[in-house]
């Protein structure tokens, strides 16, 4: 028995602050004060607040200690750990309250979540099968094989109403018994964790601290739909994702919990891993499955679906990692608790990556039905220096940006799919005044031009010319003439592309047309950027009643635009000037602006 | 750009090609064994140049076209070698909005290479990349294993220098 225990996060963003280092120390530290039997030391998954980092927990009392430097490890351990006094230096300042430390679930950030997905994620130690098991990990396993029929199974999914968490919002239950319903010799279960969408990554997360949610859950789909073999194709950008499972798939078939006879129901099923290399577009479904079998991931043509023909042509079932992180707590708590969460089409949580222009990036659940305004202005803290929020993009390539006049929407699937953008995997970024949404739409789009795979024109060459008629608006180069034509090419590709990635990829261009038009023709009529990003569009000037002549920024401009005598007012020769600046960085009094 | 890169000549060991053939024959009778067997060559020889794949393709018995497709259709696989030190710069949306893009271009002026390249004396090579899933330390770049977040343009120089 351990007195004390001090989680570490070991999740991506607090292993990249630094955290492998502090255990070390930790350790050390925890040596040289002869501590070694009383206090443990774990490592954890993600905590969700990233942008704290590195996050360690001390338990009891769970006193939530952030940004952890190597050098306050002598003081939390001669403090806290050996004498019991809180290092109040080091906690989170949301946990300090006027009557002590206060729990971390009541704080801002923490208070309207709801962790079902994330329920183990900085909870136990992802490498211990033993810490799952004593969070009724694979009890719903045993369950489902000693006491369910596999068509009881289903319908406990179809009633709960969780449908799919990688962004297509597809119920899970009626694509279980699409397999089910499928003859063959073999089939396969898939899961989809090539989690591609930039600025998502919560089921990075789930890998990372649950891994053996994914293996349990797996398990259960084999048994509900007939299949006795699992994927996981992962992508290979998140190495301590891989380890993780490769640990998990090692402790599970060690403990008998996957392999031949599961719980001595007869019922066999196995799980290798996959490692994606770098292609967004294997996320859609049937181009994972082109991928594993060993091709270009690009996608097939619907129908035959993969409950009919899919990996290696055999009925296969894919979901998404999330999806499959709420399938265990739906068999152990029973279908109607699930469908008690969230709203009347979209029932349970949804896990959102929150980035961007916000005060607390990271990690939140909220049932469905939660505004945005919520997870905007509660939860993620608002717009850090004072800014003014302009749009939350969500979705990702495929989905739109959402402006404030719709902060107030409950989030579920259909809600957001009405007002242009769409769930997608749940990455949220939050954008303020200083971002131009032209811009952020052709970024999108030239994401979209480099990761098409080339299969089908209308994304191979639609994405491609799309991208073209950005490029000129940003420019000042385009006429009112270019954008009705765009917003055609977008219907035309929405329409005629082959798979999800082209029959989404002009989402953020409409989307951000629908709210944001007053910008695309501020770019085109009055060659402006109205959020000053778009270099072509921006000129620098000096305003005379701040330059004091230094010549700083004459000497520093690289194409010597810009010329005045000492102690006189300079200015900036436009034909010459390069938009680099650089003077703006070096102007010691404030007195260079871009307009 | 591509004639300097194409003079990188091939320099395999008798130790890297046993390598492969190892991995090659452990997994030669698996369902859909191409994928794997690539990422790891690409570990042994650090890219994947003509040669690695023309063993791969004797091998499996797999027409030489249809590796050189998916080695080509992957971000991840690389027909030319990398710098000594890795540098990515995530350009993920959460990075972007939080100006990597700056980055980005700073670091290929300080480099005098662009995206994909490699410095002539093989030290750095830099590429872009999409969401390492750090999204929270956002901007963020990697040099090989080590994970800088939250920088800004003047800290490029600083980083370069630790690994000059």
């Amino acid at each position: 028995m351990y007195r004390s225990h001090v989680l570490v996060c070991g999740g991506t963003g607090c292993t990249s602050s630094g955290s492998p280092r502090i255990i070390e120390v930790l350790n050390a530290e925890i040596e040289k004060n002869g501590l070694s039997d009383e206090i443990s030391v774990v490592q954890t998954g993600c905590h969700g607040l990233c942008a704290l980092g590195p996050i360690m927990i001390v338990y009891p009392g769970a006193t939530f200690y952030s940004m952890v430097k190597e050098e306050d490890i002598p003081e939390i351990v001669s403090e806290h750990l050996l004498k019991g006094r809180v290092v109040t230096r080091l906690v989170y300042d949301e946990t300090i309250s006027e009557e002590g430390i206060r729990s971390l679930n009541e704080t801002d950030f923490y208070k309207k979540q709801h962790r079902i997905a994330l329920r183990n994620c900085g909870v136990i130690n992802p490498e211990s099968i033993d810490e799952y098991i004593a969070t009724n990990g694979y009890e719903a396993l045993g369950k489902v094989l000693t006491e369910y029929t596999p068509d009881q199974v289903i319908q406990v999914i179809l009633d709960s109403g969780l449908r799919g968490r990688g962004g297509g919002g597809f119920p899970t239950g009626l694509k279980w018994k699409f397999a089910k319903g499928y003859e063959g010799d073999q089939k396969y279960i898939c899961c989809n964790a090539d989690e591609g969408d930039p600025g998502a990554f919560m089921d990075r997360s789930v890998l990372e601290g649950d891994p053996h949610v994914v293996l349990e859950a797996m398990a259960i789909a084999g048994y509900a739909v007939g299949a006795n073999q699992g994927y996981i194709y992962v992508r290979a950008e998140y190495p301590i994702a891989v380890q993780r499972l490769n640990i998990a798939i090692e402790q599970a078939r060690e403990y008998g919990l996957l392999g031949k006879n599961i719980f001595n129901s007869g019922f066999d099923f196995d799980i290798d891993l996959r490692l994606g290399a770098g292609a967004f577009v294997c996320g859609e479904e049937t181009a994972l499955m082109t991928s594993i079998e060993g091709n270009r991931g690009e996608p097939r043509p619907r129908p035959p679906f993969p409950a009919e023909k899919g990996l290696f042509e055999k009925p296969t079932l894919l979901n998404n990692v999330e999806t499959y992180a709420n399938i265990p707590p739906i068999i152990l708590n029973g279908p109607a608790w699930f469908a008690s969460m969230g709203t009347e089409k979209s029932k349970g949580t949804k896990v959102f990556a929150l980035g961007g222009k916000i005060n607390n990036t990271g990690l939140v659940e909220i049932p469905m039905g939660t505004t945005l305004r919520e997870v905007v202005e509660e939860i993620g803290g608002g717009i850090p220096n004072g800014k003014k929020f302009k749009a939350a993009q969500t979705g990702g390539p495929s989905g739109g940006c959402i402006p404030a006049d719709h902060l107030d929407v409950p989030i579920d699937y259909d809600n957001l799919i009405n007002i242009g953008s769409m769930m997608g995997s749940g990455g949220l970024i939050v954008m303020d005044e200083d971002n131009c949404m032209v811009d952020i739409a052709k970024f999108f789009l030239e994401f979209t031009v480099e990761e098409s795979c080339g299969k089908c024109t209308p994304c191979r060459i639609g994405t491609k010319r799309l991208y073209e008629m950005l490029e000129r608006i940003t420019e000042g180069n385009a006429t009112m003439d270019d954008i009705d034509k765009m917003e055609e090419l977008c219907y035309y590709i929405k329409e005629n592309a082959l798979c999800g990635l082209g029959q989404t990829a002009p989402n953020p261009v409409l989307s951000t047309l629908r709210y944001f038009r007053d910008e695309y023709v501020a770019h085109v009529v009055d060659k402006k950027c109205p959020a000053g990003v778009c270099k072509a569009l921006l000129s620098y000037h000096i305003d005379p009643d701040k330059c004091k002549g230094c010549t700083l920024c004459a000497r520093i401009c690289p194409s010597s635009a810009i010329s005045g005598k000492v102690k006189e007012t300079h200015v900036i020769d436009q034909s010459k000037c390069l938009k680099c600046g650089a003077c703006v960085e070096k102007c010691r009094f404030g007195a260079i602006s871009k307009k | 750009m591509d004639s300097q890169k194409n003079k990188v000549p091939f320099a395999g060991t008798k130790e890297q090609e046993a390598a492969l053939l190892k991995v090659i024959n452990e997994h030669k009778n698996d369902k859909g064994a191409l994928m794997p067997i690539l990422q790891q060559a690409q570990e042994i020889y650090g890219y994947l140049p003509i040669e690695v794949q023309t063993i791969i393709s004797n091998e499996l018995n797999v027409p030489l076209e249809k590796i050189y497709g998916i080695v080509t259709f992957y971000a991840q696989f690389s027909l030319n070698p990398k710098g000594k030190y890795k540098i990515s710069v995530c350009l993920g949306t959460a990075c972007y909005v939080k100006g990597a893009g700056d980055l980005f271009n700073k670091l290929q002026e300080l480099l005098g290479i662009s995206d994909g390249e490699c410095t002539p004396d093989g030290k750095f090579s830099i590429e872009s990349c999409r969401c390492i899933g750090a999204c929270g330390l956002a901007p963020v770049l990697t040099v090989n294993e080590d994970v800088y977040g939250k920088i800004t343009v003047d800290d490029l120089e600083g980083i370069l220098a630790k690994y000059q």
